[in-house]
């Protein structure tokens, strides 16, 4: 038995949640985040939940100081040390343009070009040695890195996924001058072919391991000092989690962790109620985001871009951002159409009902119009500003121009936000190969309990899922996340040339890696296990399709009856007259927590009835027009209660709304589970 | 018919754009060729049933496809009515014909009648670049084929597949026709399930909102993007505005060709007169008109991104038949060279004009080359056939908001290169170098971006090595004072002894040995604005990275970096002082 604190750091607040394994009891806290360090914030919200440090069993944290970083550029001066004559491969990328249409935009490399030195040496594609290492050129390089202030230093060669042995030497060469851990090795982030992506993946692992060092450094100090005597975990974008005192090593799996906790909870959370298939919804501000989960587990990418031209190819929860938050401007274009969109307000100056001085009106004002949601119960809110006031800017900016009354203009701006965002949505399943309709969406976050319901009966989606606490959902996932280390390995040969023991071999290898890297972290798990897949592709063919292994090995006749049997659900097409071959083989070792009882979430109305939940009505527009709708308080919703839509639910950080047609129930573990009908 | 309400046609507008990208989207996920899964050398679209207009069209789509499939759809639509052809479901028309609104040859259409309740609705069409169909070189890109027979297998209109059932017999005859045909099936496949995902979800949006209303809002939004184009127009003074653009040669005879382009501007109307351009070409860098068109639409649309794209969007945009030209070949002219290189030289002209006329929109001239070369052989070692295509890109021009990018997509393009790993795995080369072209960057204000060097090696037995490139002769136009970037070059190096090709940008079978190399550098973009005014401390930074040597800091920007790195701005004030006399 043991105390667990997951800490979720967002744009603007710091959640907490807290369970206490022994006496069932669950605490949560929320405080404000803080920008600049987000290890005060981090402390503040251990105060605010009243248990002392001390008495922790585990603080597992989600942060987003590499994402930031990142973002914001705030990296390492980092040096690259690469092949004679590709020391440009960072800086040319693979030929594109920031969007299909318009010549205009910039892009930086992350590496500067005076920081990047090239070395005799060359491998080929098979792993055989052109040209030797020139061993006095890497101690060279370095020192003239050094000298030109490098921090961190990234080992770059070609063709090093298949053989290592000359980033490994050079690797030990640069290690006795570099005066800091800061070197990293391109093969050893990312085993995988295409000189670009694993370039790069290396080059942001650089970039924020200083960054990344420092702080997880001094809050594991901060924490010590207040009696903290366990292993601090920190969230990776793998959806688990690893030992602060290794985090650092492999800095890039950090980043994009804020929405894998998310959808890691979101996996947790539907599975035990019985919905192992979800679309998750994640709408913030400006942004939403997307995942998919299937048979409770969180598909997982390989190839996501944090931004233009900055691929991070290390394994992570496949989460798809579109552009549309709460703070999406409505405004109509100059053929008279309306649109919602890309364009946000963000969080400043906001939606208008902010009252930060924002005017042009957003998705948030519409709902706000509509009684979707309390005007006097908005977090973000600065000044309040009148609803008369806002609904005369949407009457403004969108009613008049269109011919529509302001309610109308209103309601106008949520069916287009909706179908676009539907729209995205689907596109994203479809491009991941799922027809949404076999799945359930799970809506949370500040704002998806608000649209989720039209959502679902756009995409056709027969069930809704809102978890007991939208709001604290990121933290949740730190909760329960498991300890997790992913390895990929690239083969890229065709699958008749491959020996039989292959896989077994190379899956073997990856998992006394991970075990290994587990034995150092010093954390309670209850048992190992590993999953793992193989990506496969008719020779010809640039897309690839993964395949879940069945166990630890397959034999080369296994690899093509599966390959077989996924292409035919996939794209319903046979192909026996080409031949497949086995591109990449993936390892996750997982060490399993002990699960979690997710009821205790939703403390709080468990005996009670529904009507002490009914805390008021109000009148609220739905398509079929404006209706009297009854007001519940979520946290008073005792377990089996039912009731239809039209219906409002409120809790602290999350408004849901019922369309009419729906029928809502809350089922035992506290979520509301929504039918929608028509 | 009532006015249709703004919500709903907001929403059918969504719907019909998500009809086309879920068609883009089924065909490159299945397709086989690398041109249409890697490269998305493909694009798919709603077009009108009477007309062919195009209605809607994917966003993920290759830029040149915008506009040219109605017209290919409008030559299927005119061999129904000429031919008296009966239409059924399931059918689906095959043409490639580069003279009935085609491009190249290996721009393969799909166009597919598409019924609702029991009458022709309108028309599905797709295009996917295949990677052969026939002729005097793999791939298609001869550089000196003089009649389009000698280019590849030519397709009019006819169904390759009727009611829903391929038809074996024409298949067969591609398949005869074509290099590495096993494959192909695959692609067929695919073209054909996404113009059959396209009429399920069409289907969709039918039933939902009506086959009137949807019918309705269709001539709305028509008129709506014309609308939004002409206010976009509108913007621009009014006035004639003359540009031009140069083709090396057209790979048979070295002589460049000329494109005229003269801008007119009234009102909300744009006329495009490209007279005065130099007449047909005996070798393949003619243009037909329907690739003509859509270069003009393209430019447009990288001008005017945020205008949507359908029938009306181009209905302010008058072109004069360019009648007489290169810019209209006709049977049976060799016109493989249209889509990859004029088409950007043509979107090239269109800039080099507007920029005089709204300077802030626009941008220096781009790299605007495909930079196709190829290099076919048989690999010794593992007894094999191959040929490897290597795709180029080269620096943007520089524009009112900054630098061009290094290394961008060619214009008509959103394509990535294939990954020297993955070349190196299949093909018996190996790469020596894979840099930046150093002082490629027009010289501007804003700088134009850089170009690539890159050499390859033959590792084991003969090859032989083609290319279509352009900009070897002059480097793309610098606008506004700005300079021109660095131009296109090849060499090879051959026992020894180098061998440039006489047209610079376009040669065919240069054989090579193991052993031997191949060189080439791609254009910078052009420079944006007087390079005497860009910032001193860029230059420097400029110098620092390698982007330009001390005395092109000196020659170029008039600014004097030290030996050491340092600005020197003393001598740099001299040397903006005595400055040459503007051109």
């Amino acid at each position: 038995m043991t105390t667990i604190a997951g800490i979720d750091v967002g744009g603007t607040f710091t959640d907490l949640v807290l369970f206490d394994e022994a006496s069932g009891e669950v605490r949560v806290a929320k405080v404000p985040t803080t920008v600049d360090n987000q290890a005060f914030g981090v402390l503040a919200a251990l105060a605010e939940s009243g248990v002392a440090p001390a008495a922790l069993g585990a603080v597992v944290h989600g942060t987003t100081t590499t994402t930031n970083a990142m973002l914001e550029r705030k990296v390492a001066r980092v040096g690259l040390i690469t092949t004679r004559g590709f020391r440009d491969v960072l800086e040319l990328g693979r030929r594109t343009r920031p969007k299909p249409y318009g010549l205009t935009g910039t892009f930086r490399p992350l590496v500067d070009r005076e920081l990047r030195l090239e070395v005799e040496e060359r491998m080929d594609a098979e792993g055989n040695v052109v040209r030797p290492l020139d061993e006095a050129g890497v101690a060279r390089a370095a020192k003239e890195l050094l000298e030109r202030g490098a921090e961190a230093v990234v080992i770059h060669f070609l063709h090093s996924y298949i053989n290592p042995a000359h980033e490994n030497r050079a690797a030990e060469i640069v290690r006795r001058v570099w005066p800091n851990p800061y070197v990293t090795v391109g093969h050893a982030i990312v085993s995988e072919y295409r000189e670009y992506e694993r370039g790069v993946t290396a080059a942001v692992n650089a970039c924020i391991q200083p960054v990344l060092h420092r702080y997880v450094g001094r809050l594991a100090g901060e924490l010590a000092a207040r009696g903290f005597a366990r292993e601090l975990l920190v969230m990776q974008g793998n959806g688990g989690t690893v030992s602060a005192s290794i985090v650092a090593e492999a800095a890039v799996n950090t980043v994009m962790s804020g929405p894998a906790s998310g959808v890691i909870a979101a996996a947790y959370t539907a599975s035990q109620s019985g919905f192992p298939n979800v679309i998750t919804y994640d709408m913030g501000g400006t942004s939403s985001d997307v995942a998919l989960i299937q048979n409770g587990l969180p598909q997982v990418s390989t190839e996501l871009e944090l931004e233009y031209a900055m691929p991070i190819h290390v394994p992570m929860v496949d989460v798809h951002t579109i552009g549309a938050g709460g703070g999406s401007i409505a405004f109509v274009d100059e053929a008279g159409m309306l649109q919602v969109g890309p364009e946000s307000a963000g969080a400043n100056p906001g939606p208008i009902c902010y009252g930060r001085g924002g005017a042009r009106p957003t998705i948030t004002d519409a709902n706000l119009v509509l009684g979707r949601l309390d005007p006097q119960k908005l977090l973000a809110v600065e000044r309040a500003v009148p609803v008369g006031a806002i609904r005369a800017r949407i009457d403004e900016a969108v009613g008049a121009r269109l011919g529509l009354a302001p309610d109308a203009a209103a309601a106008a701006i949520l069916r287009i936000a909706n179908d676009r965002m539907a729209g995205a949505i689907r596109m994203v399943s479809l491009a991941r190969g799922h027809d949404p309709r076999d799945f359930a969406l799970f809506a949370f976050g500040g704002a998806g309990p608000l649209h989720a319901c039209a959502l679902a009966r756009e995409l056709a989606i027969p069930r809704v899922l809102i978890p007991a606490r939208p709001g604290l959902t990121n933290a949740l996932g730190c909760v329960v996340a498991d300890v997790r280390h992913d390895f990929v390995r690239t083969v890229n040969r065709p699958l008749d040339a491959v020996a039989d023991d292959l896989v077994a071999n190379v899956v073997a290898e990856q998992i006394a890696e991970g075990e290994a890297l587990v034995a150092r972290e010093r954390v309670e798990v209850e048992r190992l296990e590993t999953v793992h897949r193989v990506d496969m592709q008719f020779q010809g063919q640039s897309h690839i399709l993964s395949v879940a292994l069945p166990g630890r090995a397959a034999t080369r006749a296994e690899l093509h009856r599966l390959f077989e049997a996924a292409y035919w659900q996939r794209f319903r097409v046979e192909l026996k007259e080409i031949r497949p071959v086995l591109v990449n083989v993936h390892t996750a070792v997982i060490g399993k927590r002990r699960p979690l009882p997710l009821a205790l979430l939703a403390a709080g109305g468990l005996a009670g009835s529904l009507e002490d939940a009914l805390v008021g009505r109000r009148r609220v527009w739905f398509e079929s027009g404006w209706a009297d709708t009854p007001v519940y308080r979520r946290d008073a919703i005792p377990p089996g209660a039912r009731f239809a839509g039209p219906a409002i639910v409120e809790q602290l950080d999350a408004t849901t709304v019922i369309e009419p047609g729906c029928e809502a129930e809350a089922d035992r573990l506290g979520n509301l589970v929504v039918a929608v009908n028509g | 018919m009532g006015a249709i309400d703004p919500v709903t046609l907001a929403v059918i507008q969504n719907g019909l754009q998500q009809v086309c990208n879920e068609m883009d989207l089924a065909f490159v996920r299945a397709a086989f060729s690398p041109v249409i899964s890697e490269a998305l050398d493909r694009s798919d679209g709603i077009y009108h049933r009477d007309n062919g207009e195009l209605i809607a069209q994917g966003e993920l789509g290759l830029p040149v496809f915008v506009g040219t499939m109605q017209f290919s759809t409008q030559a299927v639509i005119e061999r129904v009515r000429t031919l008296g052809l009966a239409l059924d479901e399931g059918d689906v028309f095959i043409v490639n014909d580069p003279y009935l609104g085609g491009t190249h040859l290996m721009d393969v259409k799909f166009v597919k009648p598409f019924f609702y309740g029991g009458r022709l609705w309108c028309w599905l069409a797709n295009t996917g670049h295949w990677p052969d169909t026939g002729g005097m070189v793999p791939g298609g890109f001869s550089a000196n084929a003089t009649e389009v027979e000698q280019e590849g297998l030519r397709l009019p209109p006819v169904k390759l597949f009727k009611k829903g059932v391929l038809d074996a017999e024409i298949l067969s005859i591609i398949l005869s026709n074509i290099r590495i045909a096993d494959q192909r099936i695959g692609d067929i496949k695919a073209q054909a399930a996404a113009l059959a995902i396209g009429e399920r979800r069409l289907a969709a949006l039918l039933d939902r909102y009506g086959a009137d209303t949807v019918d309705r809002a269709i001539a709305e939004l028509k008129a709506r993007a014309a609308q939004q184009m002409r206010a976009r127009i509108a913007t621009i003074p009014d006035g004639t505005y003359a540009g031009q653009a140069f083709v090396d040669s057209d790979g048979v005879v070295d002589e460049p060709l000329r494109i005229a382009m003269r801008i007119e501007k009234s009102g909300d109307r744009l006329r495009f007169d490209m007279a005065g351009s130099s007449p047909p070409c005996r070798g393949p860098m003619n243009s037909v008109i329907a690739t003509t068109k859509s270069s003009i639409y393209l430019a447009m649309k990288h001008v005017f991104p945020e205008v949507p794209i359908n029938a009306g969007t181009f209905e302010p945009l008058e072109i004069v038949p360019p009648e007489g030209t290169f810019l209209y070949a006709q049977y049976p002219r060799p016109v493989s060279g249209c889509a990859a290189e004029v088409s950007q030289r043509i979107a090239e002209a269109v800039f080099s004009a507007l920029v005089r006329a709204i300077p802030e929109r626009l941008f220096a001239a781009p790299a605007g080359t495909s930079g196709n070369l190829s290099v076919g052989g048989t690999d010794p070692q593992r007894g094999r056939a191959y040929v490897m295509y290597v795709i180029s890109g080269g620096g943007y021009g520089g524009s009112a908001s900054g630098d061009g990018i290094s290394n961008g997509c060619s214009t008509i393009g959103i394509s990535k290169t294939t990954p020297i790993e993955v070349m190196e795995q299949y093909y018996p080369v190996l790469f020596e170098e894979y840099s930046l072209h150093e002082g490629s960057g027009g010289a501007g204000e804003h700088r134009g971006g850089f170009g690539v060097n890159y050499k390859i090696r033959l590792r084991r037995g003969e090859a032989r090595v083609s290319m279509v490139m352009d900009h070897g002769r002059a480097g793309p136009q610098g606008a506004l004072g700005g300079a021109e970037g660095g131009v296109n070059r090849v060499r090879i190096v051959r026992g020894g002894q180098g061998y440039v090709p006489a047209h610079l940008s376009k040669d065919q079978d240069i054989r090579i040995g193991a052993g031997d190399l191949i060189e080439v550098s791609t254009p910078g973009g052009g420079g944006y604005g007087d390079p005497f005014a860009r910032d001193p401390e860029l230059v420097a930074i400029d110098v620092g990275r390698g982007y330009y040597t001390r005395s092109e800091a000196a020659e170029r920007f008039g600014v004097a970096v030290a030996e050491d790195g340092t600005l020197d701005l003393a001598r740099t004030a001299a040397l903006r002082a005595g400055r040459r006399p503007q051109a």
